[in-house]
């Protein structure tokens, strides 16, 4: 990796009461490109995910230790602003999300949370601009009052990426975000973030492995909280390092 | 399109095989030029850049394993990186034999050819056109261009016989020929070793194509 990562976890064990969810976890995440984290069901890998978020925050009983670096910061600090954490690391679930309101209101409403824009124009104008960048603006501009629970569940999901990016965010993270997608709609999605890796850091969370073979730069696999292997895809998939490694995606288990 | 990206490696893959043969069929010329004039300088450019060939098979070769593990290519996207890497080890040999016309003018030295070469080149001539024509049927996936080029084989191994009968008929008249007329069979040997290869490719355009492995040419040697 030539540059800094844009996220770097040193020594990171995170608890669910007494459980140690992740141990040792040390990972360096560079930035605009796509890191797939992959493993068997129970490793680890969404837990890893919400911390770059803190969202974890919400599990209660939830302890950290070690760091998180992200631009030089270590988010786990107690003094973090999650407000503005979130909307720097944005994330997209495995189910879409979209409100029960017209797709206008879904975009426009992390706008107003935040408090980032007040005028129509400029409002109208972003909305334009993010669904332009995940290719919806065609299909969708005539048709920005319609219930946003009507689209596909492709566009749905579409659309929950152009909400996170609607907060101008730095990283996206992305939990299993194709897994109740049909084969087709998966393949666009992962052109998409291949087109969104040129101005975003991405942290997809995947139990396909052929997904995140084909659509990542990075690839870390994780067993059992801990952070096994990391490196390039072709590598990983090519001549891993590790024999738990080599097993887990020649199938051998998992 | 969807995955854009991964038709646009099979692309590059492409690009990579097509200037890969260009390298071999330069090769196969200029040592057949360096035979006809004796130079060994050029003998000895031809023999270093072999390393050249056999490092650009290398780099395909890892391109192809590359992408069978991070794409997961079917149908006859998988039956054209297999393709290629059977494409790749046949331009490989065919710049090995080159390397070998080198050494040929090597081991030759600076004594006068037994005769004027006339066959030898014309067999190089039909070997470098079938290369660059079997390039072509796979860019094209032409199947049928791919059959016809084969059978064009046929005329070399003519060629190869006609050489061979002239020089072993040199050396019976005159002993003292038999070395450098050996040298000879030897570089015409080669050519029409790359000739075969060149079916072999074809063959495997015909897989690319149908799907299914056939022989498409019996040489006679």
């Amino acid at each position: 990796m030539e540059h800094s990562p844009k996220i770097e976890a040193v020594n990171l064990n995170l608890y669910y009461g007494d459980f140690l969810a992740l141990e040792k976890v040390n990972i360096k995440v560079p930035g605009q490109n796509i890191t797939a984290i992959i493993g068997p069901s129970g490793c680890g890998k969404s837990t890893l995910l919400r911390c770059f978020n803190r969202m974890n925050d919400l599990v209660e009983r939830t302890r950290a230790e070690g760091k998180i670096i992200i631009d030089g910061s270590n988010i786990l600090e107690l003094d973090t602003d999650l407000i503005s954490l979130r909307k720097k690391v944005g994330m997209v679930f495995q189910r879409p999300n979209v409100f029960d309101l017209s797709i206008y209101n879904n975009l426009k409403f992390g706008l107003r949370i935040h408090r980032m824009i007040n005028g129509k124009d400029e409002i109208m104008q972003t909305i334009k601009v993010s669904l332009e960048h995940v290719g919806l603006w065609q299909d969708l501009k005539d048709k920005l009052k319609k219930n946003a629970r009507t689209l596909t569940l492709e566009q749905q999901q579409r659309l929950c990426i152009a909400r996170v990016i609607m907060l101008k965010p730095e990283i996206i993270l992305l939990d299993e975000p194709c897994s109740v997608l049909d084969p087709i709609s998966t393949l666009k999605i992962e052109d998409l973030l291949r087109v969104l890796k040129q101005e975003y850091t991405i942290v997809i969370v995947t139990h396909n492995m052929q997904q995140a073979a084909r659509a990542s730069d990075y690839t870390g696999f994780m067993y059992l909280g801990r952070l096994i292997e990391f490196g390039q895809t072709e590598q990983v998939f090519t001549k891993p390092k590790e024999n738990l490694t080599e097993n887990y995606i020649s199938g051998r288990f998992g | 399109m969807t995955r854009e990206s991964f038709h646009k490696y099979i692309k590059d893959l492409e690009k990579d095989v097509m200037d890969m043969g260009g390298m071999v069929t330069t090769a196969i010329s200029r040592s057949i030029e360096s035979l006809k004039s004796l130079d060994a300088d050029a003998a000895n450019r031809i023999i270093s850049d072999d390393a050249l060939i056999n490092k650009k098979r290398w780099d395909i070769e890892e391109k192809c394993i590359n992408l069978i593990a991070t794409q997961q290519p079917v149908a006859s996207d998988l039956r054209e990186i297999i393709a290629v890497l059977s494409i790749v080890t046949e331009l490989e040999r065919m710049g090995d034999y080159a390397e070998g016309i080198g050494k040929i003018v090597l081991m030759h030295g600076r004594e006068p050819l037994v005769k004027p070469l006339i066959d030898i080149p014309q067999m190089a001539e039909k070997t470098v056109a079938m290369l660059k024509k079997s390039l072509d049927a796979f860019l094209k996936r032409d199947e049928q261009a791919a059959r016809t080029i084969c059978s064009e084989d046929d005329e070399v191994d003519l060629l190869y016989e006609q050489v061979y009968r002239e020089l072993l008929t040199c050396m019976i008249e005159n002993p003292a020929t038999i070395t450098r007329a050996t040298y000879l069979i030897w570089a015409a040997h080669n050519l029409e070793r790359i000739a075969d290869r060149v079916t072999n490719i074809c063959e495997r355009i015909v897989f690319l194509v149908t799907g299914t492995i056939t022989e498409v040419n019996v040489s006679r040697y």
